[in-house]
């Protein structure tokens, strides 16, 4: 059935949307309950592993390729007839990464108040994309970012600056992705880590292929589907058996309270001795204890970076471009934000429920403070130990398990919380497919955005204008293949973690392109020779201060380590810019006509349907 | 273009402009000021959370959420009286 409607393309399969989504869903429900009724006859946790992968990537692969298309704006911007509620959903899940959804929770577990401004920074973001860009972008009608710097500044120089940095910082996250799909895949399936890695670049380009942005746009809003499931169901049914309440939002203060009492009682010591494996740790930071002061500066420094990167980076502006109106894209944005929101405001509850559960003895899942035989001898403390994420020593020898002698990697908090509220396998299959969902949408709308940055402004517009569309698609999709294969390659090198280089693609995206990209809009003085300068100046002084910094060379200036090097980045661009605007001529009149026009949210798009 | 439609553009572009500083602004409070303040606020309680506590795991979220329909409600309301409505 869905076959038929998706190939039209036309009226019916949008107005079905509803429909189609409604079914998937509940079908995805019963295939939850099937695996729970295997669980419960019988099935191992291997076997219920595979199933729920395979499924959900043969669900997306599927829409991937009933969305296949050979009309360039289909494959750039889906045609632009995505409803503002499936846009948002589709952003949400080209938003949330492998990141948010496995490392989110498990980096507040341990990370406390100045972890938390990547959750202010990762949601305060779209204020700026909705004030700032979005409606503005949709006007111009662009395929790309770099479409509309190179439309609005003019020539082709500036254009390809933003493809480098577009570039650069798209790729700095996706090799992150692609690893994180490579570690569930792995898990999961049983299979090498360096084997996951390609295992997940197939279900990725399966997806966004052969229908570029429509297909992406219809997996995504699949994708979301799952992963949103996935995060809400296990903490709803944790804080159901344990007694946290129906929905554990709004009542967990008292246990955030709590936890402060016993972090007294226990001591927040170094770790007692050596850790066995690498990667764990113990814990060490409060809950919630903001100092003021320096950590305070640190706090916003990276909730800046944070949010002018959101509003950046490229993946997510492209997604507004596939809105049928500019009052839609605002009105997606705010969709976006709020099925963003769903997921970050749930992960702190999570955090904190499953912080109290291990730490508080008056539970019966606690394991602080237990007999260390007892503990050593639980089935998912062995699991976990088997395979090196997470360890329980007995350095001071006392026979009870102390703060300081357990020691586990932040990134397994979501994924170990089901064994440790005693919730059946199912939930961990459930968890698995949605850390998959998650990890594999934004690799794909990442992906997508680099491959569509080379191959429309790189390709088509600089290098061969007379390009027709069919060598113009073949060029977007061998792109795809060559730049997915070597940031799997990357991925499978093992260089970075997650967090870090999540953090640098934000820092990257907004040193070079927000302000070239805002003031496009907002400043009409705002020239070509201003522009470059901005996005060579910022890229540049960004990336320098992140080598001087990472590298030991330099000691940080006022704390700005290398996660937040945007702060300097930003300046550095702004004034770059605005002196040099000032230095040289006025933009023409044709130019300024044209952000008048950008301005006005009625009539055309600046740029032709295709283009 | 007409003059009148010149004008009517350009109190359009103002309106628009003074509604995204006034978001912006509040939008600055939610994301820099209250973080800052965290430990300050947290002398107060709400619900049963700290209150510095409560508006970073989501207050300040809930807010940014209300902040884009808002300015979404006030922008579709200028572009209605300056006949920019789609």
């Amino acid at each position: 059935m869905q076959n038929r409607e998706l190939k039209t393309s036309g009226k019916s399969f949008i107005d079905n949307l509803g429909k189609i989504y409604g079914i998937y869903t509940v079908g995805f429900l019963c295939f939850f309950l099937l695996m729970a009724t295997f669980e419960q006859m019988g099935a191992g946790p291997q076997f219920i592993g595979i199933m729920f992968l395979l499924f959900t990537i043969f669900i997306y692969a599927a829409i991937g390729w009933l969305s296949r298309t050979t009309h360039v704006d289909a494959y750039y911007v889906a045609g632009r007839e995505v409803p503002p509620l499936y846009n948002g959903m589709a952003t949400a899940a080209d938003w949330m990464s492998g990141a948010s959804f496995v490392a989110l929770a498990g980096g507040i577990y341990f990370g406390g108040y100045p972890y938390l401004g990547f959750v202010i920074g990762w949601t305060g973001g779209y204020v700026l994309v909705n004030a700032l860009l979005a409606p503005y972008l949709r006007k111009v009608g662009c395929y790309t970012v770099p479409d509309f710097i190179g439309t609005r500044y003019g020539g082709n120089l500036a254009r390809f600056f933003a493809v480098v940095i577009l570039v650069v910082a798209s790729f700095t996250y996706v090799t992150a992705q692609i690893n994180a799909t490579g570690t569930i895949a792995s898990r999961a399936l049983g299979i090498p880590f360096g084997v996951g890695v390609w295992f997940g670049l197939l279900g990725i380009l399966l997806c966004s292929m052969l229908g570029g942005m429509r297909g992406v746009t219809w997996t995504q809003v699949a994708q979301y589907i799952v992963l949103i499931i996935a995060y809400l169901v296990p903490v709803i049914w944790m804080s159901n058996v344990q007694g946290f309440g129906i929905i554990p939002h709004f009542g967990y203060g008292e246990a955030a309270s709590r936890i402060a009492d016993l972090e007294v009682q226990y001591g927040l010591l170094p770790a007692a001795g050596e850790a066995p494996v690498g990667g764990v740790r113990v814990l060490t930071t409060p809950h919630f204890d903001p100092q003021g002061g320096e950590s305070a500066w640190k706090f916003v420094t990276l909730a800046i970076c944070m949010m002018a990167g959101t509003a950046s980076l490229p993946h997510i502006l492209m997604r507004y471009f596939t809105t049928p109106s500019v009052r839609s894209a605002r009105l997606s944005v705010g969709y976006s934000l709020f099925f963003i929101f769903l997921l970050y405001f749930t992960a702190p509850a999570l955090a904190t429920l499953t912080k109290l559960q291990l730490l508080d003895p008056s539970l019966p899942t606690a394991l602080i403070g237990q007999s260390f035989d007892k503990v050593a001898n639980l089935e998912w403390v062995q699991n976990w130990t088997n395979v090196g994420m997470l360890a329980v020593v007995d350095h001071n020898g006392d026979g009870i398990l102390q703060l300081n002698e357990f020691f586990m990697r932040p990134d397994i908090v979501v994924l170990a919380t089901p064994e440790i509220a005693g919730l059946p396998y199912v939930i961990s299959g459930l968890v698995a497919a949605g850390g998959m969902a998650a990890a594999m949408s934004t690799a794909d709308g990442l992906l997508l955005a680099i491959a569509n940055a080379l191959s429309h402004d790189l390709y088509y517009k600089i290098i061969d204008p007379k390009a027709d569309t069919k060598v113009r698609l073949a060029v977007a999709r061998v792109l795809l293949i060559v730049i997915g294969a070597a940031a799997a390659f990357i991925a499978s090198l093992k260089l970075t973690g997650i967090l870090g280089a999540v953090a640098w693609a934000f820092c990257f995206a907004c040193s070079g392109l927000f302000f070239p990209l805002v003031l496009g809009i907002w400043w009409k003085r705002a020239n070509r020779a201003g522009a470059i300068a901005g996005m060579i100046a910022g890229f540049v002084a960004g990336s320098w201060y992140l080598y001087m910094v990472y590298t030991g060379t330099m000691q940080p200036w006022f704390g700005i380590d290398h996660l937040r090097f945007g702060i300097i980045g930003m300046p550095v661009s702004l004034v770059a810019m605005v002196v040099v605007s000032l230095a040289t001529k006025a933009p023409d009149a044709e130019t300024q006509a044209m952000v008048d026009e950008i301005r006005d949210p009625t009539g055309q798009t600046i740029l032709g349907q295709t283009h | 273009m007409q003059p009148e439609q010149t004008q009517s553009r350009q109190i359009h572009w103002q309106k628009t402009r003074f509604l995204t500083f006034v978001i912006l602004l509040v939008w600055f409070v939610f994301s820099c000021i209250v973080p800052w303040f965290a430990d300050d606020l947290n002398a107060y309680s709400f619900l049963g959370f700290q209150l510095g506590y409560y508006f970073l795991v989501q207050g300040s979220l809930a807010i940014f959420v209300a902040l884009i329909v808002l300015h979404n409600i006030g922008q579709n309301g200028i572009d209605d009286q300056h006949g920019s409505g789609q």
